[in-house]
Order: C-alpha cells, then sequence, then structure tokens
C-alpha cells in the first residue's frame, strides 16, 4: 500500500495516507512484540492494542481531513475544515473522559476502549458527511470516490464491532475476536485497488451510482 | 443504550457505504454495451441478461484465459453476488420485499460478468490471432 502510495506520480495528493499506512505497518509491528514479548493476554498486550488503535484513528482523521480539502478545495475552506476537525476530536476525547469519569476503579482501561468505539463513530459521522458533500457538490473523481466509500466501509464496520462488543460481552472470545482483524484488512486492499487500478483522470457521475441492469 | 445507538447507526452506514462501494465498480460496466458476439455465446435472449445468468457467465469467464487487470474486479463482484444471496436468505422471511431489490442487484451483477466475459472473449481472440501470426 505505501509503495502503492509512494511510487504513483503526483504522490503528495495522497501523502496523509502514505503516513497512515505507514504509522500502522509500525504499529503491528510493536504489537507483534508485545505479543511475543509480554503474551497475548498481557496487559502490555492490551494496552498497546487499545492506544495504538486510538493513535491510528486520530491519523486518520488527518486523511479525512486532506478528503475534505480535495472536495472542497475550490471553496477555498481550508482554514476552516482544520478547525472544525480539531474541535471534534477534542469535543470526543472529552465526551469519552466524561463518560467514564464516574468509574475511576477502572478508568484506564474503560477510557481506552470507550475513546476507541467513541472515535471510530466520529470516524462514520465524518465520512458521512463527507459522502454528502461529495453527492452535493457533485464530484466526479472516480478515484476519491472510491476512497471515501472504502474508507466509510471501514469506519462502520469497526464502530459497529466496538459497540457490539460492549452489547454482548460473550460474544468476544468467539466471533468478534476474528472481526477486527478482518477488517483491518480491507483498508489496505480497496486502498491499493483504488490506487493501482482507477486512474487520477478517471471521472463518473453520480447518476451512475444508482445503476440499474439493461 | 449510547452502544445500541452507535450499533444500529453503524450497520446502517456499512450497508450503504458498502453497496455504493459496489455500485462504483459495477459503474464502470454500465456504460459499455454488449456485442453480439457475447449475447450468442452467452445464450442471451433478446429480453436481456437475468439475475441468474450471473454463475453462467462466471463460469465462461474462468474457461477463458486470465487478464490481470479485470481479475480483482471479478472476485470483488463475486463476492458481492454471493453476499447478496445470503442477505436474501436471511432477510427473506423478515422482509419478502427485499426480493426485488437483490434481483435488481443480481442483475447488475449479470451484467457486469457479461461485460468481463466480452472483454476476456475479445482478448482470447487477439492472443489466437497473435500466434496465429507469429507461427507463420
Amino acid at each position: 500500500m505505501l509503495v502503492c502510495v509512494l511510487c504513483r506520480p503526483g504522490f503528495k495528493r495522497h501523502i496523509s495516507i502514505g503516513i497512515y499506512m505507514l504509522a500502522a505497518a509500525v504499529v503491528n509491528v510493536i504489537q507483534y512484540v508485545c505479543i511475543e514479548r509480554f503474551g497475548f493476554a498481557s496487559k502490555e498486550y492490551y494496552y498497546s492494542y487499545y492506544y495504538a488503535e486510538t493513535l491510528l484513528t486520530i491519523l486518520m482523521f488527518f486523511v479525512i481531513i486532506q478528503f475534505y480539502q480535495h472536495v472542497f478545495a475550490q471553496m477555498k475552506v481550508s482554514r476552516y475544515i482544520r478547525g472544525i476537525a480539531t474541535l471534534l476530536l477534542v469535543g470526543t476525547a472529552i465526551f469519552s473522559y466524561l463518560l467514564v469519569h464516574q468509574n475511576r476503579t477502572h478508568l484506564t482501561h474503560e477510557f481506552v476502549v470507550q475513546v476507541g468505539e467513541n472515535l471510530y463513530f466520529v470516524g462514520v459521522i465524518l465520512t458521512y458527511l463527507l459522502w454528502g458533500a461529495i453527492v452535493k457538490l457533485g464530484e466526479t473523481r472516480t478515484r476519491l470516490v472510491h476512497l471515501v466509500l472504502a474508507l466509510g466501509v471501514y469506519f462502520s464496520a469497526n464502530a459497529g464491532v466496538y459497540a457490539l462488543r460492549k452489547l454482548f460481552p460473550d460474544l468476544e472470545p468467539t466471533v468478534l475476536h476474528w472481526l477486527p482483524p478482518l477488517i483491518g484488512t480491507w483498508l489496505p486492499l480497496a486502498w491499493a485497488y483504488t490506487l493501482i487500478k482507477v486512474p487520477e483522470e478517471a471521472r463518473f457521475t453520480m447518476a451512475r451510482l444508482a445503476v440499474k441492469a439493461r | 443504550m449510547i452502544a445500541a445507538l452507535i450499533f444500529v447507526a453503524s450497520v446502517a452506514a456499512f450497508f450503504q457505504f458498502f453497496i455504493l462501494y459496489c455500485h462504483s465498480i459495477l459503474a464502470t460496466a454500465r456504460t459499455v454495451p454488449l456485442s453480439d458476439r457475447v449475447r450468442e455465446i452467452a445464450g442471451v435472449a433478446g429480453e436481456g441478461i437475468v439475475a441468474a445468468d450471473f454463475e453462467r457467465f462466471f463460469r465462461l469467464i474462468h474457461l477463458c484465459p486470465e487478464r490481470d487487470d479485470d481479475r480483482a474486479e471479478i472476485q470483488a463482484v463475486a463476492v458481492y453476488y454471493t453476499l447478496l444471496h445470503v442477505f436474501h436468505r436471511l432477510v427473506r422471511p423478515a422482509i419478502p420485499k427485499i426480493a426485488s431489490w437483490v434481483d435488481q442487484e443480481c442483475r447488475i451483477c449479470s451484467y457486469f460478468a457479461a461485460v468481463a466475459l466480452d472483454r476476456r472473449i475479445a482478448y482470447s481472440q487477439g492472443v489466437i490471432t497473435q500466434q496465429s501470426s507469429e507461427s507463420f
């Protein structure tokens, strides 16, 4: 994925994707080291997993901001987009903290999971709003549309799994245990496919998404 | 309560994004008209393509020499088609009206497969022509 971003002409346009994928690769190595050294059921692995996941999600917000900037490029509102995104991030952290404030005995344990769930859900909302802007502004860049839709699938699947984990904790060792790694492979595959197969100059109309067979 | 709300909203968003993503892949084939050749080979009647044609087209696609540039797309659409069938079986008892939507989606997949088959046949003919010209 990283090679796909760096080796393509005009890689600066997708530099945030490259940074995110690099960070994701580093996090995977750190998590592997944690499993090897402390074991899968250790506290060290638990905290490294959730905190790294949270940091990666925050990094992903910069990818979304870059997508917003691509979509609103002609309207010159980059400053406002950055401001709103920062406010949303800080707001999410405060909201997560307040939710677990009463449960002081397990504050760190609860906090990492809560903030993860909330960040993914904020990601869903941000991507949904971005998709709304794409439809409203009649965005025609096929590559951008593919990247945003793949991101929407990723965020909503993750937010759903986090919520399901909270609703049905008994499902964790059987079903839910396997879902995050599966979802994690979706984004690099979908984005790599888009960057390799969809040329930058490819265009299509939104009407084509409501396809009808002949 | 909040977790339940997040779950419902996330599942709704997931299905919407996933269906739109699949449509964005299928949309590439929409503007391509089917040639008479593929209509004849695949046995497409005058009425056009139906949902059930997908599996036949898919088998025919695998009989043709592979092209690297369409393999991922065909597999992605095959996954979407399979998921539609699974979804149909799960949801049909609760929502009978879902059948027409699933049928519509499957027809779109079938049309995509027909276009892919057309391209593969053209590619095969090109390879045969090239080989025969090289042998002379």
